[in-house]
């Protein structure tokens, strides 16, 4: 027994630091107290650097919990990181704290059992987000299990200059015909760049006429076939896409000082406000709108998760926390800061908070919610890898 | 060096045949190989890795033994030289920004042009940068290295004595370029042999200049395997592993088929030397080289000065030559980041240099004292991590730090630097120190002076010049350093460079102008300092000059 006492006596500490209790806020709290969260996060949008950058700062304020975040170029590389540390034998105190994480990199790392968790419903602002109407307990179809915190809503909208291409397209039918009218305007981040692979995704889904084969996994059998009528839109589109389809801009942001250009006319975006935020930076002339498909476009959340090896997981709920708090998310709604959609559910909010989010004005290229219509939901990821890796062979590598 | 390359090689090459127990997957297997002989891209993507080393590499040295050979020892060189030399501390990655947007269909020549000369009024729709045969690329690589490879050249021919050899072709008749290349070239190359290997192996594998300038559809293998090495599906790290060695082996391939055209060029330019034509293009040779020393000088002058206006830059488009109004905003949200960012940049260059001349001077002073230089075998080892593509060896080499709890932090990357600056260090130094005269050490000891005060009285100050190129150079190559920051530092420890990178995926051209402008500087005032130095010290003695 004294043997026994003396293992637990040792042991409990080590088990204390390594897997903070979700549930018990006031011990996460007092725990994360002094530490360091190093949050890896896309690090190419100057706005969300800076929205980062803030949140660091009310943290420190509120929680003691410095925070600092790693710009990452690919999230991947994050995943790799965790991977490679596993392989050594890092299981403590890993390089990375926190992750902005979504679909199939979050997918890899729950499979591999990569992650810290399940913490995010026992998130005290849990409560106020809207967990019912909005997609947060799935990522592309893969169940969340609390494995990582929502923070933002993403949806397709796709961005013209209303200068030089004044109407709206309402299907992807109608985008290829104005495409094969006017060659050389539109193109698309190239896959596998998570908005690249989200404009194949969002074309397949308005091609079908039953998209709903997409929500479990593709298999052999169904593949070719359910992928086909994709391909041959492809096949029509590629040679009317800027530079022929030979080239392609390297990301979302990337296609900005082509639309200023002239080069481009159309282009695509996952996050309704990102337009309006950048004609307030000088990125994009005030003549762009968005506009979504007359049957809706594909939607998701954007989350974040803790490695299983970190070692201030307590900051880093802390920190996942804070992100889904009124005042952050009012504050990443704001166009002129991000224009990144809310995860909250505003019928849960107390009235102050709501006054928050009624006193933004949302900019002059971000449609209203009722306007950006019915979201669609995301493919299993299953479907995205296959035709990423199909989309390299027949356009990205081997033309 | 040996150890970081062989440990991160060992770590490359289990994978590629299939092992890698921590994905649950164990090998031999040839898998690995197959899956990236099945690739489609995979022609293409190793043609361009060749194609841009080798044209790149010989674009460059043209360049520059014509730029030698027509007006060293002059005015206009020396003017060049001025030109050129602060823009090898230009990081590759900013001087990519900047000639992507001077040379892209809606860049700054294009606008100069547009709408009165073109009839522009949008940018037409051309494939120029990211071409698919890698021109764009290749005239990225070759603005960066004309100015290393002059800078070579010019500490090598401080020792090769060009005036002397030179006068006696001119007094036997032969033109000022026919001269020099056939009496003083051969002895030049000889020198500068190890940096041209460099700039093939680098050319190669370059990863950062070829995700802003070099086709996409495919990229070349270098950031194909960086794509691989980091894709969330951990079997393609097999294959990346795989190409890893394909990549290695193309390399040393490349290098044998260079070394066999040194002969072939050897042989005939014997038969040249010895049929004793005097030359007769000598005029137009010398203009021609001129105009091509400056175009490379003018190219990366004019895309600092594009980051320059997008720094300041409020709403901008084509085909406006100037943005619609200029702003401090930019520089207000980015400076102060930035110049932090500085300061851990110089601090990791800094003791990274130091720890680099301490080694190589330690080491040269040893080779001169035993009177037993370093074997070719010694050379080639000590030039490993830059003849092996990092992309082959430092996912290994970041497994090995793990292992030993080094995984973090700045030490681990200021060491991972040192890996890569030393050898820069040696390169730049090794000739010119073992060039040095060593009858002014026979000089100094008939004088009395003990072996240590000869090295720091006589042949320290004597090589002043090279010692302080050396130090630049190592600054500019830790400046520049992408990958072994951020995979030794396991993403904790930002220099501008990772900072740039970062940015650039996003493409928002006011940030990556602030950033690249304050890289360019990190790497600039080194430079500047080595140049001005020795001119101030030896104002008073001539031939110290050269």
């Amino acid at each position: 027994m004294k043997y026994l006492a003396m293992v637990a006596a040792l042991a409990a500490p080590t088990f204390a630091f390594a897997n903070p209790d979700p549930a018990d806020w006031d011990a996460v709290t007092s725990e994360a107290n002094g530490q360091t969260v190093y949050w890896n996060a896309w690090g190419g949008s100057t706005t969300t650097n800076d929205f980062i950058s803030w949140v660091g700062d009310r943290v420190m304020e509120d929680y003691g919990v410095t925070l600092e975040h790693v710009k990452l170029t690919d999230t991947a590389d994050a995943v790799t990181r965790v991977l490679s540390e596993k392989q050594a034998g890092e299981n403590d105190d890993g390089a990375i704290d926190m992750i902005w994480i979504n679909g199939s990199n979050f997918a890899a790392m729950k499979d591999a059992e990569l992650l810290f968790g399940p913490f995010a419903e026992q998130l005290p602002n849990w409560d106020v987000v809207d967990s019912e109407g909005k997609t947060v307990q799935t990522d592309f179809t893969v169940p969340v299990e609390g494995y990582e915190s929502p923070w933002a809503m993403a949806q397709v909208v796709f961005v013209h200059n209303t200068a030089t291409m004044p109407d709206t397209l309402g299907s992807m039918d109608a985008l290829l015909e104005w495409a094969q009218a006017n060659p050389g305007r539109f193109s698309y981040p190239q896959p596998p760049d998570f908005l690249g692979t989200t404009f194949l995704k969002q074309a397949l889904v308005d091609i079908l006429d039953d998209p709903s084969v997409l929500q479990v996994a593709a298999t052999d059998e169904n593949y070719d076939e359910v992928t086909a009528p994709l391909w041959a839109y492809l096949d029509a589109l590629s040679p009317q896409l800027w530079r022929e389809g030979r080239a392609y801009p390297a990301t979302g942001t990337a296609m900005f000082p082509l639309i200023a250009d002239g080069e481009l006319d159309l282009s695509i975006s996952f996050s309704p406000g990102a337009a309006s935020t950048a004609i307030a930076n000088f990125e994009l002339p005030d003549t762009v709108r968005t506009f979504v498909l007359d049957d809706g476009t594909i939607g998701n959340a954007s989350f974040v998760a803790i490695p299983y090896n970190s070692g201030s997981a307590a900051g880093a709920m802390v920190v996942a926390n804070f992100l889904m708090s009124p005042e952050a998310q009012a504050r990443a709604q704001d166009p002129n800061v991000l224009g990144y959609g809310t995860v909250l559910n505003m019928a849960a909010l107390t009235a102050d908070d709501r006054a928050l989010f009624d006193a933004l004005e949302l900019g002059i290229a971000t449609l209203s919610p009722a306007e950006l219509g019915s979201v669609q939901a995301e493919p299993h990821p299953s479907w995205m890898t296959r035709i990423a890796d199909d989309w390299a062979d027949r356009y990205g590598a081997g033309q | 060096m040996l150890g970081p390359v062989i440990a991160g090689l060992w770590g490359t090459v289990l994978p590629a045949f299939g092992q890698l127990p921590s994905a649950g997957l164990h090998g031999p297997s040839l898998d690995p190989f197959r899956d990236l002989f099945g690739w489609s891209g995979l022609f293409d993507a190793a043609r361009l890795s060749v194609a841009t080393g080798l044209i790149a590499t010989a674009l460059s040295l043209g360049i520059v033994a014509l730029i030698s050979a027509s007006w060293a020892g002059t005015d206009a060189f020396r003017a060049l030289e001025r030109l050129l030399s602060p823009l090898l501390s230009v990081p590759h990655a900013a001087a990519a920004f900047g000639l992507a947007f001077l040379i892209a269909p809606s860049g700054w020549i294009a606008r100069l042009l547009s709408p009165v000369l073109t009839g522009w009024e949008r940018p037409p729709d051309i494939l120029i940068v990211q071409d698919p045969l890698g021109l764009a690329m290749i005239a990225g690589l070759v603005v960066k290295e004309v100015p290393f490879l002059l800078l070579m050249t010019i500490a090598a021919m401080g020792q090769a004595q060009p005036r002397r050899s030179l006068l006696v072709a001119q007094s036997l008749g032969y033109g000022r370029v026919t001269g020099w290349l056939k009496t003083v070239f051969p002895r030049v190359y000889n020198q500068i042999r190890l940096p041209v290997y460099v700039v093939i192996a680098y050319s190669m594998s370059v990863v950062d200049v070829a995700v802003i300038l070099g086709p996409t559809t495919p990229p070349t293998l270098s950031v194909q395997i960086v794509k691989w090495m980091s894709d969330p599906d951990l079997s393609m790290r097999l294959t990346g592993a795989a190409a890893a060695l394909l990549q290695l082996a193309l390399v040393i391939g490349t290098l044998c088929f260079w070394w066999l055209g040194e002969r072939l060029i050897a042989r005939v330019g014997n038969y040249w030397i010895m049929s004793g034509r005097r030359g007769q293009l000598d005029a137009p040779v010398r203009v021609f080289s001129l105009l091509l020393g400056s175009i490379s000088a003018l190219a990366v002058f004019f895309g600092l000065a594009s980051l320059l206006v997008w720094s300041f830059a409020a709403f901008w488009s084509f085909p406006n030559v100037l943005p619609d109004g200029f702003t401090m905003r930019t520089w207000t949200r980015h400076g102060p980041d930035a110049f932090t960012t500085l300061g851990e940049t110089f601090l990791i260059a800094g003791i990274a240099v130091l720890l680099a001349l301490a080694l190589v001077l330690g080491c040269l002073e040893a080779e001169h004292r035993r009177g037993r230089p370093l074997s070719r075998r010694g050379l080639w080892m000590l030039y490993l991590p830059l003849l092996v593509p990092q992309t082959a060896f430092l996912p290994g080499l970041q497994t090995l730090l793990l292992s030993i709890g080094a995984d973090v932090g700045r030490i681990p990357v200021i060491l991972a630097h040192l890996v890569f600056v030393l050898p820069y260090v040696f390169l730049s130094l090794g000739d010119p120190w073992r060039s040095w005269d060593t009858r002014n050490a026979i000089v100094a000891g008939a004088l009395g002076a003990r072996p240590w005060a000869i090295f720091w009285r006589v042949r320290a100050p004597m090589l002043l010049r090279p010692i302080l190129i050396a130090t630049a150079v190592g600054v500019a190559v830790s400046v520049g350093q992408y990958l072994p920051t951020l995979l030794i530092g396991g993403g904790r420890v930002s220099t501008l460079t990772t900072e740039a990178v970062a940015l650039a995926s996003g493409g928002d051209r006011r940030a990556i102008g602030v950033y690249g402008l304050v890289q360019t500087l990190a790497a600039l005032v080194p430079f500047t300092l080595a140049l001005i130095i020795p001119a101030i010290l030896w104002r008073n003695r001539r031939s110290l000059h050269e």
